[in-house]
């Protein structure tokens, strides 16, 4: 797309690029070109020479039986963390989006979680929580339940998927409310005209209508837990207990940072970058779809 | 009283309620982390380690909130004065929000209003940013900034963060519905490009600005993975940083106290600028995913 009427100055586009492109060139391009050449070398114990390697650092990452349980746990989390999040945003987006006058006003209190870090969020289920000091984790413990989710695999599990979902529950209800807000009031209430219950007015006129929302909040949805919870997850479990809660994020950071494992860890980022560019790619499919239709 | 207007067909007052009671429960447990942990920044350490915190206020919340602000040593752990992380935290927010927009607005406006060789070139390189979050570069992007010399300064920890894809092409979005005429009049009066740019381009795109500077500020604060390598000092310790650092281990026996009231302040500015610019926020988010 391009502007009919444009300026012709010769120099002036190139300066307003300028900043732009060089951050781009040096903190993104370059290093994204290093964590590929890196991918296929294996360097030695003192990081001076370097040594071709092929694909042999991706076999290694591949056939690693820890990294398949990386692969596994991330999966279960974020699926999880999905369905949670964009499950309850959508009910409660349903239920506010019916009480009219008083939406706005839900908007207003259930919109505000959106502004804390996804670690905060973290703190604050972990003092709630803790089996020590925590209001709940105290109370579990008392009513006889064995709840200590810095020593159970299940419980760590669970803890990283309410605290993250419990953040992102906010993002998915704006746009969830965005989304319903547009529906025609005339159709529903046609529908409810002929005798269409709200359950069916639901199923066969809301849903379908919000379908584009809901696939666009999945991929923003799997993104974030890929990617954004990795502060979640470091300050509640630290990937423990063992590695159960680790997710792929997260061992790329144990792995390049804390265990200096250069090749193995950006061939990890290399497999990140291919999930992340199918996931825009995903996105942008749908983006196309969305403009041809409106 | 009158029925609910909102729900003609509903089955009488008693079902009219059950949204609400619903809608209700959310709110309580969205509200209700953020209830105890102001609670639990209002009582002594001691009460809090017992496990006994009440859900009432305590009476210590002056001096916990005067200690974790500025001091630096709390019974069992030390940590960096919270004015000090939270200045960090400010300048780091303001420059990443400030200057995505800055460098966003001026590439956009060369992308949208000149023709010239390369173009699309530079339009895609900005655009694969996009696809590259900080998370999955982390090891060689440290290595550059290590090798600049910007570990541990405040360039270090916002200039890599500081392109911004989506915020060029919202930007280019929008300039793409300025209508012509606007041009060629400006064109006739004898404006310049940069003229336009500052007389007319600037002011029209002032809400998408406010919009997009409450998501971008947002996410300047809330940086975690990033400010984690890049710090090393405690003078430049971000204070969602701070906060975990603080936890260490996480047992019975530390400064819970502080901990929470750390978290309180931590807490305030991301909120403040959510529940005051709402508007601009709702409007910043819904945009920025078009």
């Amino acid at each position: 797309m391009q502007r009919r009427v444009i300026f012709d100055n010769k120099a002036l586009p190139y300066l307003l690029l300028a900043p732009q492109v060089a951050v781009t060139l040096i903190f993104f391009i370059w290093p994204a070109a290093q964590a590929l050449w890196q991918s296929v070398h294996l360097q030695d114990a003192f990081g001076l020479r370097s040594q071709f390697v092929g694909l042999e650092n991706f076999e290694a990452v591949l056939s690693d039986p820890n990294y398949l349980e990386t692969v596994k746990t991330t999966i279960v989390f974020s699926v999880s963390v999905t369905v949670l999040s964009l499950g309850s945003a959508l009910g409660l987006a349903v239920l506010a989006d019916s009480k009219i006058r008083a939406a706005s006003a839900y908007k207003t209190l259930l919109i505000w979680p959106y502004a804390l870090a996804p670690a905060v969020a973290a703190v604050l289920w972990m003092f709630i929580f803790n089996p020590d000091i925590g209001i709940l984790g105290r109370a579990l413990n008392n009513l006889g339940y064995a709840w200590d989710y810095r020593l159970n695999d299940g419980q760590a599990m669970t803890m990283v998927i309410l605290a993250a979902s419990w953040k992102q529950v906010s993002y998915n209800f704006i746009f969830f409310l965005a989304g319903l807000q547009a529906i025609p009031r005339s159709v529903l209430e046609a529908a409810s005209i002929d005798g269409a219950g709200a359950l069916r007015r639901f199923w066969t006129i809301t849903f379908p209508l919000l379908s584009p929302t809901t696939f666009f909040l999945l991929v923003v949805d799997v993104v974030y837990a890929f990617f954004e919870t990795f502060g979640t997850i470091h300050a509640l479990t630290h990937g423990g207990p063992g590695k159960a809660t680790e997710t792929l994020i997260f061992r790329v950071y144990q792995d390049g940072v804390v265990n200096h494992d250069l090749g193995g860890s950006s061939a990890q980022s290399v497999i990140l970058m291919v999930i992340v560019i199918a996931l825009t790619a995903i996105q942008f499919r749908f983006v196309e779809r969305k403009v041809h239709y409106s | 009283m009158t029925r609910d207007r909102d729900t003609p067909r509903s089955g009488g007052r008693l079902m009219d309620m059950v949204p609400h009671l619903i809608l209700m429960l959310g709110v309580l447990i969205f509200a209700f982390p953020i209830y105890v942990t102001i609670i639990g920044s209002t009582w002594d350490a001691a009460t809090i380690g017992r496990g006994n915190l009440p859900l009432t206020p305590g009476g210590d919340m002056l001096n916990n909130y005067a200690s974790a602000w500025s001091e630096s040593q709390g019974n069992r752990v030390m940590h960096t004065p919270v004015r000090i992380m939270m200045w960090n935290s400010l300048i780091m927010a303001l420059v990443i929000a400030l200057g995505k927009i800055a460098i966003s607005i001026i590439s956009a406006y060369a992308v949208a209003f000149f023709r010239f060789p390369l173009r699309m070139v530079f339009f895609w390189m900005i655009f694969i940013t996009l696809m590259l979050p900080v998370e999955v570069r982390i090891i060689p992007t440290y290595e550059v900034v290590a090798n600049l010399g910007l570990i541990d300064s405040y360039a270090g920890l916002t200039i890599p963060l500081i392109a911004s894809a989506t915020a060029t092409l919202l930007f280019r979005q929008f300039f793409l519905t300025i209508p012509d005429e606007l041009v060629e009049a400006a064109k006739i009066d004898g404006a310049g490009a940069l003229r336009f740019f500052l007389d007319v381009v600037l002011p029209l795109s002032r809400t998408n600005i406010a919009a997009l500077f409450v998501i971008l500020f947002i996410y300047g604060w809330n940086q975690y993975l990033w400010p984690l390598l890049i710090t090393n000092s405690a003078e430049m310790e971000t204070v969602v940083i701070g906060i975990t650092k603080m936890i260490g281990n996480g047992e019975a026996a530390t400064d819970w106290n502080l901990i929470m009231a750390t978290t309180v302040l931590a807490m305030l500015p991301p909120v403040a600028v959510v529940v005051l610019m709402q508007r601009w926020f709702v409007k910043g988010l819904v945009d920025s995913e078009k």
